[in-house]
């Protein structure tokens, strides 16, 4: 006979998000997003172009890391959806559609063309499944290439921001990508806080237990797919605003995919804060070392290579875990209630 | 005739993706890892041939039989040390590290050989062909990298089919921990595999100089067409890559009929539709499936 007091402890548990007051984190990004929010009217316009790249490699980054931080999917073709998305804005706004209203639409656009592609490539694992993306985003772009209307090999500007002044274009352009940005990441919270989010931990920890739980790991992989293709088209439209010109070679650069994987990997893989701290360096490496052409991508494609071999939890996680610090908790905090002192020893047979 | 010199062009084409792919081939086989920088390897390749090769007097004809071995000793170094280390954390790392290799070498040969498109040059021999009709014309080097693609994939049969260190690899890629209980050494196995590899894809490489201009990013494309090959062919099949190259071939040189700009696009279509009605390929096992 053991005696046990489990059953008790489940009573007297006390579950939580954070283990510091919500109210530190809440009221900080609050000040940095009303900063923000205001920021081209204060900082120079030269910084305020910065910011909204930087807005841009958030999004896709934050998206990269679902794919491959939290449901183990590591795509080299997600430029895809960043080309698809640019083409997408450029498509309604020739039609005459506002390129600021194009941005959602864009999104939707890529999320309805990733449903087919799903279904196609999740049949593949590991490096099959990345090759076969970069495969799709090669097509994408041949395909483009091919558009008359969009400009063919060539490209096209979007129609629709030549009756705004430089400054409105400017101003308006960084706003979109910053509420964007916000959106995306705020959303990937919230995903990875619903039930979705804790299919993809038990799938991350153990998929054959997951799949045997009554976890459908393909359908949760599909979701996030598609979840992770609207988010690099919206980051694609915002792009499409921010440039003069779109050119099929650029908007489906490989290069994309690199600067995703690399922000992702350095900043912390699974973690919401790595993506953002990682684009940081990036655009701080980049502006330090302008003048010296490639560099700055060899340096941190450098680092990404030692990060993923000796430190794979990434800045951020490597962090997080030595001070136990989480601005953005999705996981929970199981603490035994200190008040609760009555123990009743339950009996197993 | 023209579909006939279709067949005949992509046939020839073929031969030199299945010798670009059989090393990726044979190390998802043995080591279940996708080397995403295999494609930047053979780049490199053809960079030494013309660059450093010529400094050991050397003529760049010749230069695969000093290229070969030395990057079959890298890909000995490379996997003993930083595939292997991927490897011990988990296949998601390899990944990430290959493909950040990748982007690094690119980078590299661009900021040390910039953009411009370079030739192995191999004299007068390299514009010269055999015209057996009146349209066909048959390029001798083309012809000359698709003889080799055989001869390597025949080689790489005899030594996997007759050689103890070949039973060995065989016995590695089948069941690694079981061999391993019979006394094999899985990492120098690996290594050994790695090696033929690189090898390989060295001699694809300046292969690949000799039939065209290469530039630094010519790894990224190789390799998409290397892996469609081995797709379509069938993963973990080597005869099955050499008929996955030629029919990416013939579809490629179908597509450029119609329209130039179909050339890539024609080769991916039939990737994808290989990929929808059968996942395995042509001759494949389903072993990349999950």
């Amino acid at each position: 006979m053991t005696v046990s007091n489990s059953a008790n402890e489940l009573v007297s548990l006390d579950v939580r998000r954070s283990n510091h007051s919500e109210w530190f984190t809440s009221s900080g990004a609050l000040a940095l997003i009303i900063f923000l929010s205001v920021a081209p009217w204060i900082v120079p316009a030269e910084f305020a172009a910065t910011l909204m790249n930087f807005y841009i490699l958030v999004i896709m980054a934050t998206m990269w890391n679902l794919l491959a931080g939290y449901a183990g999917m590591v795509s080299i073709g997600q430029q895809a959806f960043v080309g698809l998305g640019a083409y997408a804005t450029l498509y309604f706004a020739l039609k005459g559609v506002n390129p600021f209203v194009t941005i959602p639409l864009a999104a939707v656009v890529c999320g309805l063309l990733a449903v087919p592609i799903t279904y196609l490539l999740l049949r593949l694992r590991g490096g099959y499944f990345a090759i076969a993306t970069w495969v799709v985003a090669d097509t994408a772009l041949l395909v483009i290439g091919t558009i008359a209307l969009l400009g063919g090999g060539t490209g096209r500007s979007v129609p629709g921001l030549q009756n705004l002044t430089p400054t409105q274009t400017a101003h308006y352009s960084y706003l979109a990508a910053w509420a964007v940005a916000l959106i995306v990441v705020a959303g990937t919270y919230f995903l990875l806080r619903s039930r979705l989010g804790l299919v993809l931990a038990s799938i991350r920890d153990n998929e054959v237990a997951a799949r045997s739980a009554g976890v459908n790991v393909r359908a949760a992989r599909r979701t996030i797919f598609i979840v992770a293709a609207a988010g690099c088209g919206a980051a694609g439209a915002v792009l499409a605003i921010s440039q003069p010109f779109i050119q099929p070679s650029s908007v489906f650069s490989l290069q994309w995919a690199a600067e995703m994987l690399f922000v992702s990997m350095i900043g912390g893989l699974g973690t919401i804060e790595g993506p953002i701290i990682g684009a940081i360096i990036f655009f701080a490496l980049q502006q330090f070392l302008q003048q010296d052409g490639v560099w700055y991508l060899i340096i941190f494609g450098t680092l990404a290579v030692v990060i993923a071999l000796w430190q794979p939890r990434g800045i951020w996680g490597t962090f997080r875990d030595r001070f136990h610090v989480d601005l953005l908790p999705v996981g929970y905090h199981v603490r035994r209630r200190s008040n609760i002192v009555e123990e009743v020893p339950v009996v197993e047979e | 005739m023209i579909w006939l010199n279709i067949l005949i062009q992509g046939t020839l084409i073929g031969g030199f993706y299945a010798l670009f792919a059989c090393g990726l081939s044979l190390m998802f086989g043995v080591l279940k890892v996708i080397n995403l920088a295999h494609g930047d390897m053979a780049v490199v390749a053809g960079y030494v041939a013309v660059f450093l090769t010529p400094h050991l007097h050397i003529p760049e004809i010749w230069s695969f039989l000093v290229v070969v071995p030395i990057f079959g000793l890298i890909g000995y170094i490379v996997q003993r040390t930083l595939i292997q280390k991927s490897i011990d954390r988990d296949p998601f790392t390899t990944l990430l590290v290959t493909f950040g290799l990748s982007v690094v070498i690119e980078n590299l040969l661009l900021e040390v050989y910039s953009a411009n498109g370079q030739t192995v040059n191999i004299g007068a021999i390299g514009y010269e062909s055999w015209h057996p009709g009146s349209i066909f014309y048959i390029s001798y080097v083309s012809l000359g990298v698709l003889g080799t693609a055989v001869l390597v994939l025949l080689i790489l049969q005899m030594f996997l089919s007759r050689t103890n260190t070949g039973r060995l690899i065989r016995a590695v890629a089948d069941d690694r921990e079981a061999a391993q209980m019979s006394g094999a050494n899985y990492r120098h196995i690996f290594g050994i595999a790695a090696a033929i590899a690189f090898a390989t894809v060295a001699l694809a490489g300046i292969a690949y100089g000799m039939m065209t201009q290469f530039a630094p990013t010519s790894g990224g494309v190789n390799l998409l067409f290397a892996f469609e090959a081995v797709v379509i062919g069938g993963i973990g099949s080597l005869w099955g890559t050499l008929i996955g190259g030629v029919a990416l071939g013939i579809a490629q040189q179908f597509g450029a009929h119609f329209n130039v700009g179909y050339q890539i696009l024609a080769g991916n279509v039939l990737f994808l539709i290989v990929l929808a009605i059968r996942p395995q390929g042509l001759f494949g096992r389903k072993t990349a499936l999950s």
